[in-house]
């Protein structure tokens, strides 16, 4: 058996199809996973994510502590309740996890990581704590859900009081702020614009149920994995791990190497790497012919052949797309190894879809250069 | 819950049969299967025409999670391919004992079949399953 959440009752009672999802027992689905997809697409979903980890850090070295750790630049969030997309690495350039850090006030930082790897996180954040002025705690007290969707903003604030409903539907892109006792960030994981809302396991299941009253849509993990991959959005475990650098990732944006003082731990590795050339990266794929694309089907390309980490099916194309690891100069057409036959694939620049809208050109002829 | 109509045949891999008036034996997957299955978003069929062995695999279905093969529950010559399901793999998941049937076959004569269950046989296997 593994770890529950607090509403691990209520997903049960509501017919969940339960898995396991890094060591948590989690919902998959509810009914419909294509249904729950366009649910978050089309109108507002709510995820339960209360298995994803919190690590609250404050002190003095809070902040020495995260430009130490992190590989995007802590010295962008330049005001309280700004939130940034980072990896932290190992001395190797690996990554070790992704992670959202907000800067809650001050020298007042909170971390939300990956499931299956928060102890591996909270073990190396507290080593490198050590001697400095700063206390590390995970937050095990707290739940958390994603309201996700054109509609989910509104139909979350509608539930506030109205001085806190204003304040949350001021929230700008990536920010954050305690609002009635639940620190809510506009961030997400599927692609829509919406709120990841922190507050007291006790409080979760109330929300939950008032968020369904008022129309928003259960949904499992299955539809947050095709809403993540069409949102072009890299899975930890899956598209990367302590194996592969960021640059391997198409995660190289959020690697902050202006100015030679920012020694975060991985640099000089991924200095190196950058100085030999990139030999992979991870492309977008778009299947031509019919069938579906799944993480570890081989992959030819001219440039030579590679893997799948990622792929499925998306309901917003109604075609098969996914992620892939090949030779850095791999482009145009590719052949995908499925179940015994090769099918045709061309690669794109991922987001596939963003906001509702589909972003990439669905006809081969113009494959990404 | 589970439907399971009495006048079918079953299989252990989870296919039904129903045997036809006209001599040929249609086939799909059962509804305990598409449930299992989750949505639908691509079946393959054997083409028309196709010699089938009993035990084989002749067709796949594919959902939001993973593959599955579809075996042949026996020899014989596939007639008709419910070519509709190429366009609309939903159909199984929806109505997946009639407008979902997959293929159409001709028995050979030789008969080879793979061990197929009654309804109640089926039913007592899922409950087995589930415990």
């Amino acid at each position: 058996m593994g770890r529950r959440t607090s509403l691990y009752d209520l997903h049960c009672a509501l017919g969940a199809r339960m898995v396991d999802f890094g060591g948590w027992d989690m919902p998959l689905q509810y009914g419909s996973q294509i249904a729950e997809h366009h649910a978050v697409r089309r109108g507002a979903g709510l995820f339960d994510v209360s298995h994803m980890g919190v690590i609250d850090l404050h002190g003095a070295d809070a902040r020495p502590l995260l430009e130490h750790l992190l590989s995007n630049d802590v010295g962008r969030l330049r005001e309280d309740g700004r939130c940034l997309y980072s990896c932290m690495l190992n001395e190797a350039g690996g990554i070790l996890d992704d992670l959202i850090v907000c800067r809650v006030a001050g020298d007042e930082y909170r971390l939300v990581v990956n499931a299956a790897t928060r102890a591996k996180d909270l073990a190396w954040i507290s080593g490198a704590a050590t001697s400095r002025a700063v206390t590390v705690r995970e937050r095990t007290d707290l739940a958390i859900l994603a309201v996700q969707g054109p509609l989910a903003r509104e139909r979350a604030a509608a539930l506030l009081a109205p001085d806190d409903a204003r304040r949350a539907l001021a929230l700008p892109s990536f920010a954050a702020s305690t609002i009635g006792g639940w620190f809510v960030s506009r961030t997400g994981y599927t692609g829509e614009d919406g709120f990841e809302v922190m507050l007291p396991s006790s409080e979760v299941e109330a929300l939950w149920r008032a968020l369904c009253e008022s129309g928003v849509t259960p949904c499992g993990l299955g539809a947050r994995d095709t809403l993540r991959l069409e949102a072009g959005l890299a899975l930890y475990g899956q598209d990367m791990d302590e194996n592969t650098n960021p640059f391997e990732s198409a995660l190289g944006w959020t690697v902050a190497l202006d100015g030679p003082h920012r020694a975060f731990v991985g640099r000089p590795a991924l200095e190196r790497s950058l100085a030999r050339g990139d030999a992979r990266r991870l492309a977008g794929l778009l299947l031509d012919d019919r069938g579906v694309l799944r993480a570890g089907q081989r992959v030819h390309s001219a440039a030579g052949d590679g893997v799948m980490t990622s792929g499925g099916y998306s309901p917003t194309l109604d075609r098969s797309i996914g992620f892939a690891r090949l030779p850095a100069a791999a482009s145009g057409e590719v052949s995908v190894e499925v179940r015994g036959k090769l099918l045709r694939a061309h690669l794109v620049t991922p987001p596939f879809v963003r906001r509702g809208r589909v972003l990439i050109d669905l006809n081969p002829q113009s494959a990404e250069g | 819950m589970t439907e399971i109509p009495e006048d079918l045949q079953y299989t252990e891999a989870h296919e039904w049969l129903r045997r036809r008036a006209d001599g040929l034996v249609e086939i799909g997957v059962t509804d305990h299967a598409q449930s299992a299955l989750g949505d639908l978003v691509f079946v393959e069929l054997p083409a028309v025409g196709r010699a089938l062995r009993a035990g084989e695999a002749c067709a796949v279905v594919e959902s939001v999670k993973s593959a599955s093969d579809v075996y042949a529950p026996l020899s014989g010559e596939v007639v008709e391919a419910n070519a509709a399901l190429e366009k609309t793999p939903e159909t199984i998941n929806q109505d997946p004992y009639r407008a979902g049937w997959m293929i159409r076959v001709r028995p050979s004569p030789q008969g080879e079949t793979s061990p197929t269950l009654s309804a109640a046989q089926y039913r007592r296997l899922l409950d087995e399953q589930r415990r």
